[in-house]
């Protein structure tokens, strides 16, 4: 069993970095908060890799079996004899893998910043809003107790709200944070209550307990829950279809992603973190942890995953190949392999071989938020540089960006699942357990495979090489040391993450599994990919006419694409004509009239009579006397004739 | 000589009473109507000392009544005139008009 004491350092490190920074930061830390803040989270990190490494390699290995160990567990909240709240620490293949990416892109991001952010008037309390998401994030991943996930999962999505809206005086930032927020925590809803579904039935809030109970066959709660049916359908299914409903709210996944592409309105290292390489991957996390439960007891809850997954995917890899905003390319680049790790669990089945879809999933996860990180950070030194975020003021900028360039290129490629680089392992095992389970989905992932590398190629010409027309030559350097540290070990850990034998250590039941490459198999998706990257090297590598040509012959499809298939103006369209104006105006003119008449009537019922009343008090002290004397007869004539 | 008997002096307090009940009605400075209360007060007085003298002659509770009544009255008069000052420097007149502001 390993220390809890130092696992627990792990996310509260940041948290001390939040409450130091986010107290005192303005006042005393002034310039030291960045050192402060990445001095805490490199400690965070060295015990994460330390925790990783005595994991795979010394205790968690039980008889050639990951085990789930619980280093920590205390009761904090308890309702009744047990049921009750408690908050500890899990240790298994995917958490402690987080556990490693989160340290690690957090860590990259704050050395990122150093510099990136330097200036910023409120360069403390940037750090302290990144302390926060650090911590939340990490309590999140090793959380032991679904509802202590909850809590995280809520602290996570208040930390994205307020590094979206950092530059607060920029509507649009305040505009996209608040959507961000409003989506996901519309989508939570959907969490909340599959956690009270699942906890009613399982009697239990704890991970393991609630997993075991509900995926032994035969046992009590298991059949209760299978048995309860609404509208045709079991009562667990119906928790875990909720639960997905607050995963593909963090996760951005169709129906629920309109708040990512907004979200790039936060600084871009907060993108790389929180947008692309963690916060976002949250969902798929929630799905791996209760993967379980779904493969073996709501199988239908699964398939949703894998076509919601499959459906992200394709839509948002359509929409990156027409967006011009470089980041907003990437927002939907990562919404379409978050797409992809969803499919690969939703393909996956539990256990042996056929859970490979886990692993691939996990798998992804790891390298993708490398890659993508990467691409943020190198999408921010573009953007420090050029000072936009528009493609059509960039071009040519291999010359005066080198190492930007390189890293970039890397990422594309691995993104673009190119082999030897990181993303062409994991995609490929993506693709083969979507081969094995399901080829509808195999077909599609393999044209949004080929479609990725397009638009991310299209992203590279147009950023890198294309016209020089821009007018930002030489007027400073690339960045510092801090903006291309990040940079490199994140290009290293892009290049190289795909070696790392992810079947060992991450599977379903824990025992591990051969990731075998058939050359075959392979060739298809690699083929495609080096086609797109073709396609996009001829349209985009010099400045032609063919862009846009090929944009007036797709006419329709492109201007759909252009507008991410109107789905902002659907969710307009409902919110504003239809919930508004059925519900909403309704609801407001029977406030309006009858709530408020009913009490405004009382007011001037009041209000009448009291007018009358009032007259009485005249300020004429002789009335007074008037009125005295009157009393005092009428009593006098009562007590003489009535009550005689 | 005919004795004065209970409902001669009761007539005098009535009038008397009713003389200060007009007064204070109908008068319009503040000192009258603390002279008219007065009268009032002094009619109270009258009715103690004619029930008094003339059903419980052996007693004399009646009486104690009216002194603290006498008492009290002057402690009421030198009150009201301390207000009635007051109001005139304030309002530069003892008209029981002028001071209306204690209304609604």
């Amino acid at each position: 069993m390993p220390d809890p004491i130092y696992i627990a350092l792990i996310p509260l490190l940041p948290l001390a970095a939040f409450v130091l920074l986010g107290l005192f930061g303005r006042k005393y830390f002034k310039n030291a908060s960045g050192v402060i803040a990445t001095v805490l989270l490199f400690a965070s990190t060295v015990l994460a890799f330390y925790t990783a490494y005595g994991y795979f390699f010394d205790f968690g290995k039980v008889n050639g079996i990951y085990e789930k160990v619980v280093p920590l567990t205390i009761t904090w909240l308890e309702f009744s004899k047990g049921v009750s709240i408690d908050m500890g620490i899990v240790l298994d293949p995917i958490s402690v893998m987080m556990l490693v990416v989160v340290t690690f892109v957090s860590l990259m991001v704050h050395i990122y910043s150093l510099a990136y952010m330097k200036g910023e008037e409120r360069f403390a309390t940037y750090y302290s809003f990144l302390g926060l998401f650090t911590f939340s994030m990490l309590a999140l991943v090793i959380s032991s107790n679904i509802f202590q996930m909850y809590i995280f999962w809520e602290l996570v999505g208040i930390s994205s709200f307020l590094l979206i809206g950092f530059c607060y005086d920029k509507p649009s930032a305040v505009a996209a944070c608040k959507k961000a927020f409003i989506v996901t925590r519309f989508a939570d809803l959907g969490f909340l209550i599959g956690i009270l579904v699942l906890s009613f039935y399982a009697g239990t809030l704890d991970f393991n307990t609630l997993i075991q109970r509900l995926t032994l066959p035969g046992s009590e709660e298991l059949d209760t829950a299978l048995a309860s049916s609404f509208i045709g359908i079991s009562a667990l299914t119906w928790g875990m279809v909720l639960v997905f409903i607050g995963a593909a709210g963090k996760s951005a996944m169709f129906p629920l992603h309109i708040w990512l592409p907004d979200a790039m309105e936060g600084p871009t290292p907060v993108s790389a973190l929180i947008h692309a390489a963690t916060m976002v991957v949250a969902g798929v996390y929630l799905v791996a942890r209760l993967f379980p439960v779904f493969a073996i007891s709501a199988p239908e809850a699964l398939q949703l995953v894998a076509y919601v997954g499959t459906l992200s995917a394709l839509i948002a890899a359509i929409i990156a190949c027409t967006q011009t905003d470089i980041k907003r390319v990437l927002a939907f680049s990562t919404m379409s392999q978050i797409g992809y790790m969803m499919f690969a669990l939703g393909v996956s089945k539990y256990g042996g071989e056929d859970g490979l879809g886990y692993t691939a999933s996990m798998f992804h996860l790891f390298t993708h938020a490398m890659f993508k990180a990467l691409l943020f950070l190198g999408a921010g030194a573009v953007i420090h540089f050029i000072h936009s975020n528009e493609m059509k003021d960039m071009g040519g900028l291999r010359k005066q960006l080198p190492v930007t360039h390189i890293t970039f290129l890397i990422a594309c490629l691995a993104i673009s699942g190119v082999p030897p680089f990181s993303g062409f392992f994991s995609k490929e095992e993506i693709l083969l357990a979507a081969w094995q389970q399901n080829k509808l989905i195999y077909w599609i992932a393999l044209f949004t495979s080929g479609l990725t590398a397009f638009y991310m190629f299209r992203l590279y010409f147009r950023i890198f090489w294309n016209n020089t027309n821009n007018a930002h030559a030489e007027h400073h350097g690339e960045g510092g040391f801090a903006i291309l540290l990040p940079m490199i070990l994140l290009a290293i850990g892009a290049a190289a993450a795909g070696f790392i034998p992810f079947g060992n250590f991450v599977t379903t039941d824990g025992t591990a599994i051969e990731s075998h490459f058939d050359l075959a198999f392979s060739a298809s998706p690699v083929a495609l990919g080096l086609a797109g990257i073709i396609a996009a090297m001829w349209l985009y590598k010099k400045q032609n006419e063919r862009p846009g040509k090929l944009a007036a012959s797709l006419g329709g499809l492109y201007k759909l694409a252009v507008h991410k298939f109107y789905i902002d103006e659907i969710y307009l369209f409902i919110t504003k004509k239809i919930v508004f104006n059925l519900i909403g105006r309704p609801a407001a003119w029977f406030d309006r009239n009858v709530v408020d008449g009913i009490v405004n009537l009382t007011g001037n019922v009041t209000l009448v009579i009291s007018g009358g009343i009032k007259k009485f008090q005249s300020g004429k002290v002789q009335q007074y006397a008037v009125y005295f004397l009157t009393g005092v007869i009428l009593l006098a004539v009562l007590f003489i004739y009535v009550f005689r | 000589m005919m004795q004065p008997g209970l409902y001669h002096i009761l007539f005098i307090s009535a009038l008397l009473f009713f003389i200060g009940v007009y007064g204070f009605f109908t008068r319009r400075n503040l000192i009258t109507i603390l002279m008219s209360v007065e009268l009032i007060l002094n009619s109270v007085n009258l009715n103690f000392i004619a029930f008094n003298k003339y059903l419980w002659a052996d007693k004399s509770d009646g009486l104690f009544f009216t002194i603290f009544i006498i008492a009290i009255a002057a402690a009421e008069a030198a009150v009201a005139i301390a207000i009635i000052i007051n109001l005139y420097r304030s309002h530069h007149s003892i008209e029981v008009e002028s001071a209306e502001e204690m209304k609604y």
